[in-house]
């Protein structure tokens, strides 16, 4: 593991301390220098939260806003009776959930890792897992067909065992949740490990030596001593994490949906898109977004109470 | 570090253990190393002989082929571009962005820090984007690729680390009289090299694997058509591989006799080369990357 600088202590930042003159004049040179910049940062961040608007209208795409009949909280009314609304949610609560329910794996990942005795095995391991996570979403699609599309690797072996081989798990509707679950695991598995690996790092040597003299072996000293190490970490990771939860993400469902798998990969974030880019429903598809973030807010500062109670101090 | 006594339990977790990470190597390797057997592997023998393990034969003639197909030299073009001023765009200004936050006597600074810290948490979404973009008009164009240019993730880190750069150079260099933005470029920039190497990493990966834009925003400008989106048609749009194959065999006519373009080739040879540029990379920024997460992590 490289030893990382840690740039963490914010000590005040450097004013002329020293030049009691220059310190109250204002730097207006710098000011012009952001400017520009802040501006880009509100015409692209700012103004679209200007477009939650349409929400409230039947905004056709082309014509003016005011030209559009106003409706009021019809689209999001339309959200509470729609029944595709309930499928999407259940396919987001399920990977949410799998996700969630897998969160321990790049601990135990790290904890498995660390316990390598062979250092150029574990670097090798270290970073071919770490690999998957830059490759871009439509080059692990691509390797998925490659490896599992009727014309794929597992078909070929398939068949030289003497089986039929049509088999096409990018087309099976029933293990869509497992499948794609994999998929993100091989993606993120590794990559999510090395923060614990960090961690672990970065306990105090001597607490094992203190463990071992007093009998403790290799196994009870992962226990006792690397598990708690780590264990903060995991908290905080997990907290943050629960504000995320209607957000599965996006470019993954996306590029994996065929009309077969299309009912349960649907996700929020690809409804959104569905509704709003194929279907040329912009008021829905802004209105499912609206509650979207509603959502992710709740979830967010209720995630910051849970971590004021459990850690004493606040993840944002 | 001490010694441990090794039981029976102990070897029986080793082998589970070493197990488990070979496997998991091998998972993360083999679909790589497949394309790039696939690529090299004589098309005239893999309809006999499949490929799995190793080359079947050998042959350049799908690298040879599938760099002429039409467009895909272009796309190649398009993706280096956006990644080298993308990236260049945005080390700068997050940079320059960082270097003014880090000053405390700037008009307006804690409300301009707030206001991009906001952006990490609040989006207008999907469509109030789109719509806007489209009223900016720049709607395919090669702006979509490369703006905005900064990303408040980048600005917190760089901000972060200037901070704790030892004030005294940037002092000293003021009574001398020099301009803030001399200090920024004769001072801080070398010396915030370490950060702006990792956020430039980040970035350029970020621009090489990037596609949503080019599928949303300039879709149909085909002199725009980067290299990751013209896979995911190749992979999406037998239409559009057909249409591709033909152009080669119309002008490859003789060769076509002899050997023969898959659609199965196209795929992998667009792959290899596509995620080629990453694969060269990684080895030599490896750890580059994981100083990212770290001090990431240590923020968050």
């Amino acid at each position: 593991m490289e030893q990382v600088n840690t740039p963490a202590v914010v000590t005040q930042p450097p004013a002329a301390s020293k030049l009691p003159g220059k310190k109250k004049r204002k730097n207006w040179e710098l000011f012009i220098i952001a400017l520009p910049l802040m501006i880009l940062v509100l015409m692209f961040s700012y103004v679209p939260l200007c477009g939650w608007i349409i929400s409230l209208f039947e905004y056709k795409p082309g014509r003016a806003l005011f030209d559009c009949r106003y409706v009021g909280l019809k689209y999001f009314q339309m959200f509470l009776t729609d029944r595709d609304v309930y499928r999407v949610l259940k396919n987001t609560v399920i990977f949410s959930g799998i996700g969630y329910l897998l969160s321990p794996l790049p601990m135990l990942f790290a904890l498995g890792l660390n316990e390598i005795g062979n250092a150029r095995f574990k670097k090798v391991a270290q970073t071919t897992t770490t690999l998957p996570y830059f490759i871009s979403m439509i080059i692990v699609y691509s390797l998925a067909f490659a490896m599992f599309s009727s014309d794929g690797v597992l078909n070929t072996v398939l068949k030289s065992l003497g089986g039929a081989g049509n088999t096409n798990l990018l087309m099976n509707k029933k293990i869509v949740y497992l499948f794609q679950t994999c998929i993100t695991q091989w993606k993120n598995l590794g990559w999510n490990a090395i923060i614990y690996i960090a961690a672990i790092a970065g306990i105090d040597q001597e607490q094992y030596e203190a463990a071992m003299i007093d009998g403790a072996g290799r196994f009870r000293c992962a226990l006792h001593i690397t598990l708690p190490g780590i264990m903060p970490t995991f908290l905080v990771l997990f907290l943050l994490s629960i504000a995320h939860f209607v957000s599965t993400g996006f470019e993954q469902y996306f590029v994996f949906k065929n009309p077969i798998v299309a009912s349960k990969i649907e996700v929020l974030d690809l409804y959104i898109y569905n509704m709003g880019l194929k279907l040329f429903d912009y008021s829905y598809s802004t209105a499912v977004g609206i509650i979207k973030s509603a959502i992710s807010v709740v979830l967010l500062f209720a995630a910051n109470t849970l971590a004021k109670r459990v850690r004493g101090t606040a993840i944002i | 570090m001490a010694r441990y006594k090794i039981g029976p339990a102990r070897i029986v977790f080793n082998i589970l253990n070493y197990t488990f990470f070979t496997l998991f190597t091998l998972l993360c390797v083999y679909p790589l190393w497949y394309v790039f057997i696939y690529t090299i592997s004589d098309p005239a023998l893999v309809t006999g002989t499949p490929v799995t393990f190793y080359p079947v034969g050998f042959s350049m003639y799908n690298l040879s082929r599938v760099i002429r197909l039409d467009g895909l030299a272009h796309a190649f073009f398009i993706s280096v571009a956006r990644t080298v001023v993308g990236t260049a765009l945005t080390v700068i200004c997050c940079m320059l962005l960082g270097y003014v936050f880090s000053q405390e006597n700037v008009p307006f600074r804690k409300l301009m820090y707030r206001i991009m810290v906001v952006t990490m948490y609040v989006s207008g979404g999907l469509i109030p984007t789109y719509l806007v973009i489209r009223a900016y008009g720049i709607m395919n164009t090669f702006w979509i690729y490369i703006i905005p240019p900064v990303s408040a993730y980048y600005v917190i880190l760089i901000k972060t680390y200037i901070e704790q750069l030892p004030p005294s150079l940037q002092e000293s260099a003021l009574i001398d009289g020099a301009s803030y933005l001399r200090i920024f470029i004769r001072i801080i920039m070398p010396l915030s090299m370490p950060i702006a190497a990792t956020i430039g990493i980040y970035s350029a990966v970020e621009q090489w694997n990037a596609w949503f834009d080019n599928h949303i925003y300039t879709f149909t400008n085909d002199k725009l058509l980067t290299l990751q989106y013209l896979l995911y048609n190749y992979l999406t749009e037998a239409e559009r591989m057909t249409k591709a194959l033909e152009g080669t065999h119309i002008t490859e006519a003789m060769a076509k006799r002899a050997q023969n373009l898959t659609p199965m080739g196209v795929r992998m040879t667009v792959t290899l080369i596509t995620v080629m540029p990453i694969l060269l990379v990684y080895p030599f920024l490896q750890r580059y990357f994981i100083k990212g997460i770290l001090i990431g992590a240590i923020k968050g």
